[in-house]
């Protein structure tokens, strides 16, 4: 490529002076003085989230209650920073989703840990853990920052759901075409 | 009532207008801090400090009442009022550690050697004017603690005395940053000091004539831009012109090297936040730093006061508009208007408000212009400013020598 030699153009001699550039500065921030302030009055006014934010991350229900959760612990062995740890627990045979068979007797994330990759999310089969909204985590001890099993279903709450997937499986398997 | 002011020994009355001004200048000084603040911030499009309230209960209370009528209380929240109490009371309160590592003497001395020239060059100021009656005559007379004849000779001789502060403090403090600072603030100090004295030479040279009576006296400064005082020329059919129009560049050269004397920005080499830590204050802290504080914004106002002095026509309120005149108006209204205490508020209102309008446009270059580096300041202060004053002096000099050549 070829060198473009750029003639510089030497200053007039009222740029010299610095005095006009000085005026100009000063019209200009004098402007900016009766300017509105911008500023967000945070514990006040919130942000407004974007969707797709990558916030806390949470479990979720699906639209009839079931906790969509398997236990199927591929969020905790993707988990960069190790921040999930799951018991994973059968589901007892009185119960209506008994055919699921598992679901996670404590799920806990440590929210020192997190580092908000949302690995977990994209990992997850049953898309049972979502990253949602809640920006603003805080604690006076390190036992506080860890969302346990019920604090993760409070934050999540249900999303909508248009597979409902298990429900499908019942019922094939209640008309005996299982599989 | 205030004939009974006006019976007092003078003594006392002096003691009384010295606590009087003292009372002004520290609350200002701690003001400006506040303004400082939001001025910065909305000069940024943010709102500043907001959030401070006083608490009902405890030393506060007053402050926290009235931090609770409605409408005034949000509103002085807004504008940072509580949070210039907090501030206060934090400066004063708190540990004033002295590192092991300083001279304790000259380190515990700056703070106070930056305060005393700061509030001493107030002494001879004149901040208003007063009709007063002496051997059956009417004469004006100022508004200021010593109506000394060496007016801005005392303010120089005193108010160059505040770098030392700077030095002490740099040199005690022991440590580079602090050193450096010190160093650069001396240098600069001392090359702007020539610049602006050689720039109000040629104000003095016009009020003096030779053989006549001569003064340096600020008062006199302002007389003669109200057309009273006759200096070389006849000055009664110029009346209220102020000096700034007469010699515009004797006032730019004496505003520029205010700022570089008052160590603010775009000169604040001695602080130098982004190279120097914080310069000659860096091992400061507490009660002792708030001083330099103080004294910074003393020098400001102080030096803005002897400017509109000089240049910007005292305490009348517009170019060809004295306060006598003012006052001969309002006394067409106002029939109390010739009384010195109305007049004299006046005036001060008059002078005050000048000030703080000096001052915002001091905060308003700060947060306008960047720093210059050390050897543009010297570029400019040795090799532009200096010569500059001087031809403008050697033009003064020459025009006055030619007019009075012509008049005769």
């Amino acid at each position: 490529m070829a060198v473009i030699q750029v003639e510089r153009k030497p200053l007039t001699f009222a740029e010299r002076t610095y005095i006009p550039q000085i005026i100009e500065g000063l019209w200009i921030t004098i402007k900016h003085f009766f300017q509105p302030t911008v500023t967000l009055q945070y514990p006040e006014q919130r942000p407004e989230i974007p969707k797709g934010y990558r916030g806390v991350p949470t479990l979720v229900k699906d639209p009839n209650g079931r906790e969509k959760c398997v236990s199927c612990q591929l969020c905790e062995f993707v988990c960069p920073p190790k921040a999930i740890r799951i018991t994973p627990g059968e589901l007892s045979e009185s119960s209506d989703n008994a055919h699921v068979e598992k679901g996670p007797q404590a799920f806990d994330i440590d929210m020192l840990r997190c580092i908000y990759c949302g690995l977990c999310q994209e990992v997850c089969p049953e898309e049972a853990i979502f990253l949602q909204n809640t920006f603003s985590m805080s604690g006076y001890t390190r036992a506080e920052m860890v969302n346990n099993k019920a604090k993760l279903y409070e934050l999540g709450g249900t999303l909508p759901d248009e597979h409902l997937k298990w429900d499908k499986k019942k019922t094939a398997e209640e008309h005996g075409n299982a599989h | 009532m205030f004939d009974f002011y006006f019976h007092l020994p003078l003594i006392v009355r002096l003691v009384l207008q010295a606590i009087a001004v003292i009372l002004f200048m520290f609350p200002v000084a701690a003001a400006c801090s506040m303004a400082e603040r939001k001025i910065c911030a909305w000069i940024q499009n943010r709102p500043g400090p907001n959030r401070a309230i006083a608490p009902i209960g405890g030393l506060l209370t007053p402050l926290g009442l009235v931090g609770r009528i409605p409408f005034l209380g949000p509103f002085l929240q807004q504008m940072g009022i509580f949070q210039l109490a907090a501030d206060g009371g934090k400066f004063t309160f708190k540990e004033d550690p002295v590192p092991g590592h300083v001279n304790k003497f000259y380190f515990i001395l700056a703070p106070i050697i930056a305060m005393i020239p700061a509030l001493t060059t107030v002494v001879v100021v004149p901040v208003g004017a007063y009709f007063a009656v002496i051997n059956g005559q009417t004469v004006l007379q100022p508004i200021v603690l010593a109506n000394v004849d060496i007016g801005i000779l005392a303010v120089f001789a005193v108010s160059s005395l505040g770098v030392y502060a700077v030095i002490l403090a740099g040199w005690a403090s022991n440590s580079k940053y602090a050193f450096l600072g010190g160093v650069r603030a001396s240098a600069q100090l001392v090359s702007y000091e020539l610049a602006m004295t050689l720039s109000v030479l040629p104000v003095f040279l016009w009020m003096n004539k030779p053989g006549g009576q001569g003064t340096l006296s600020l008062f006199d400064a302002v007389q003669m831009q109200n057309g009273v005082w006759h200096g070389l020329f006849n000055m009664a059919t110029y009346h209220g012109m102020w000096g700034v129009f007469y010699m515009p560049l004797s006032a730019f050269i004496f505003l520029v090297a205010l700022f570089a004397e008052t160590n603010r920005a775009p000169f604040d080499m001695a602080e130098a936040e982004s190279e120097l830590v914080a310069g000659f204050h860096t091992e400061y802290g507490a009660f002792k730093w708030s001083l330099f504080f103080l004294a910074e914004y003393c020098h400001m106002i102080v030096g803005s006061a002897v400017c509109i002095l000089l240049f910007f026509g005292g305490w009348n309120i517009l170019p060809w508009i004295p306060l006598t005149t003012l006052i001969d108006w309002l006394s067409h209204i106002i029939p109390f208007a010739t009384h010195p205490l109305f007049m004299g508020l006046v005036g001060i209102g008059i002078f005050v408000g000048k000030v703080f309008s000096f001052i915002f446009f001091f905060m308003w270059v700060r947060w306008t212009l960047p720093r210059f580096r050390y050897d543009q300041i010297m570029h400019l202060g040795w090799k532009k400013l200096l010569p500059l004053s001087i031809a403008n002096l050697l033009f003064y000099t020459l025009a006055f020598a030619l007019l009075a050549w012509l008049k005769k």
